[in-house]
């Protein structure tokens, strides 16, 4: 197992936010995350990335204990996260921000090449704007550049917030496939969505969230073929 | 157009027009620019000499002003590390100031408790040494707040350490310590550095803020101006890089606060005394309104800005009585119009407008 979570409580002082969650990732996974607006989708990720510590519970990742663990230390274990919205740092560059993104490893000049390269295949558009300062980028663009920074750190997990918010509708079905593309490459991922459609299409498994518990899981077209699903993520009666 | 895509081209066209700017003057020969700074740096030098009429200050002795300008000048360097370039607001840095003083005070003078009558000069790495300890002091509890805390806490260190100062007889009390020695060299057989001559502590001044404006250039380079720059702009994706903030961020106010705590030692050589009324609340305020004014994160800016608060009073005695109403209006009115400072830290500038896209909350379109 990759990642197993048990019985994950986390609180914002004296409001909890999650009420015991429990789920894994295996090795070689695409899992997603589903549910509504403030279910605690956010935090389980800030959790599992220690932005957030777990007031309970357990989160092991590739056989260690990691619930303690420093922020910083975990990336360099090998987890990488995309985070929710405008996350990209604005007053670089392109360049600098997928830099930043190799800020644990510290890849010699070839290994950086070659990771730029791998992350300009996936998101040409970044390459044509690596000059641009990040805070003028468009917000679709600017969602690509925080996918694309996370992947410069070379994770074992990818860890990917809301990767299609706010996105046209023709560039999320290309998010969505460049996400099958990155699995392919070997990388392990853990995706949040509102877009259950889309996330459960492509997901192996999935777990979906309703104020801090989760309440279903399965796999992903099992899931959405499920009726209840259907009804509540679906928007089909 | 919406709201967030004027705000974003109102604010691209402001940073090409600053860099541009930035790209004349890196685009000069190597030699040019090696050329018009060694004409600035010996015009520096020489000002106290050459007395230039309308610079010059009327009312009280030029030397002392800019002997008090490069004071002003290295704390504005050292403030600036920790809010322009880590993003911290620290409105307690005078009290850095005054353990950089008081160390050398303590040491060097005869007449203080401990009177172990150190030489000024090897007062002066103590009270570096002194200060950095101070800074991660400060830091160590404080740094997990975040914002508007961190600014309340710190404000209070300035307080308690002035505080601290007038409660202990050791530290002399309300009376503070005088006879603190001047710095050492003689030429002739008369000391360099008098009661009677100011020139030469603004000579050492101006070559200190040379020293560590080099210094400081080099820091911004680094790996570790690199962590300070992620902090600043979004210290949670820092975090998702891997950068240990919190490490990050106490060494930011331990370098700072290096640099205060030379710049007080300074003060206090040149001062020959020092007392806690010299360490008010209000200087923490001026060493910030230079940082602000000037831009906080760019060097030029805030040697600009500790320019206009420590000089302008002296040359314009008529404004010293309103000079803190002024500044307090200046503020005001550089808060409003211009945020990013006089002259602005380029990539500040974009993140201030970025600041502003979350306040007024775009959608976000692709
Ligand atoms: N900083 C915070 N302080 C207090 N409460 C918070 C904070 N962040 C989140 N919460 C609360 O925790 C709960 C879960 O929030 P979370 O951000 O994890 O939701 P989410 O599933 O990611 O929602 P969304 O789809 O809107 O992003 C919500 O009720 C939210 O109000
Ligand atoms: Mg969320």
């Amino acid at each position: 197992m990759l990642l197993e979570i048990t019985d994950l409580q986390v609180f914002y002082g004296r409001i909890q936010a999650l009420h015991g969650v429990s789920l894994y990732v295996a090795q070689g996974e695409i899992v997603a995350l589903i549910g509504a607006n403030g279910a605690g989708k956010t935090t389980t990720m800030r959790a599992v990335s220690g932005l957030r510590p777990a007031a309970h519970g357990r989160i092991r990742f590739d056989g260690e204990d990691i619930t303690k663990l420093r922020a910083d230390l975990r990336v360099r274990r090998g987890i990488s996260q995309a985070p929710e919205g405008r996350g990209i740092f604005p007053g670089m560059t392109v360049l600098e921000n997928l830099d930043m993104g190799t800020y644990a490893r510290r890849p010699g000049r070839e290994q950086r090449q070659q990771d730029l390269e791998r992350v300009f295949g996936l998101f040409p558009r970044l390459k044509e704007r690596r000059m641009q300062v990040a805070g003028t980028m468009s917000g679709g663009e600017q969602q690509m550049l925080t996918i694309g920074r996370a992947l410069m750190a070379r994770p074992k997990l990818l860890l990917l917030d809301e990767p299609s918010m706010g996105l046209a509708p023709m560039l999320i079905s290309q998010i969505f496939s460049i996400i099958k593309e990155i699995n392919g490459q070997g990388v392990t991922v853990l995706v949040v969505e509102q877009n259950a459609q889309q996330s459960l299409s492509i997901a192996d498994r999935a777990y979906i969230l309703e104020t801090g518990l989760i309440v279903t899981q399965g796999k992903g077209r099992d899931l959405l073929a499920d009726p209840a699903v259907k009804a509540a993520y679906l928007g089909v009666a | 157009m919406s709201t967030g895509e004027r705000l974003q081209a109102i604010d691209l066209r402001r940073v090409r027009a600053v860099s541009g700017m930035r790209r004349w003057w890196s685009r000069l020969p190597r030699g040019t620019r090696f050329a018009v700074l060694a004409v600035v740096a010996v015009l520096l030098y020489l000002l106290p000499v050459l007395n230039p009429p309308i610079i010059t200050t009327p009312d009280s002795d030029f030397a002392t002003v800019l002997f008090t300008v490069t004071t002003y000048c290295l704390a504005a360097l050292g403030l600036n590390v920790v809010v322009g370039m880590a993003g911290l607001l620290d409105l307690g840095y005078v009290g850095f100031y005054a353990v950089g003083a008081y160390s050398v005070a303590m040491f060097a003078s005869p007449s203080s408790s401990i009177a172990t009558k150190y030489p000024w000069l090897v007062c002066v790495p103590i009270a570096i040494a002194l200060s950095m300890i101070a800074g991660a002091i400060l830091g160590g509890p404080t740094l997990r707040l975040r914002g508007d805390y961190l600014a309340i806490v710190t404000l209070g260190f300035g307080e308690i350490v002035r505080l601290s100062a007038v409660n202990s007889p050791g530290l002399g009390a309300a009376a503070g310590i005088t006879s603190i020695p001047h710095p050492p060299g003689a030429l002739n057989g008369q000391p360099i550095f008098s009661v009677l001559d100011a020139k030469p502590y603004y000579w050492l001044g101006l070559t200190l803020v040379f020293v560590v404006v080099a210094l400081v250039r080099n820091i911004e380079n680094s790996r570790v101006g690199r962590s300070w720059l992620a902090i600043r702009e979004d210290e949670d994706a820092a975090e998702l890089m891997g950068v240990p903030t919190f490490k990050f961020k106490l060494w930011a106010f331990a370098i700072g606060a290096a640099v205060g705590g030379l710049s007080g030692a300074m003060f206090a050589g040149k001062q020959g005394f020092v007392s806690p009324d010299s360490f008010p609340v209000l200087t923490s305020v001026l060493f910030l309104a230079a940082v602000v004014v000037g831009g906080a994160g760019n060097r030029l800016g805030v040697i600009v800005g500790a320019i206009a608060v420590a000089y302008l009073p002296e040359r314009f005695r008529g404004f010293q009585n309103s000079r803190y109403m002024i500044f307090g209006l200046a503020l005001i009115l550089m808060s409003i119009f211009r945020p990013q400072g006089l002259i602005p830290n380029r990539r500040r500038e974009v993140e201030l407008a970025d600041r502003k896209l979350d306040e007024v909350g775009v959608e976000v379109n692709a």
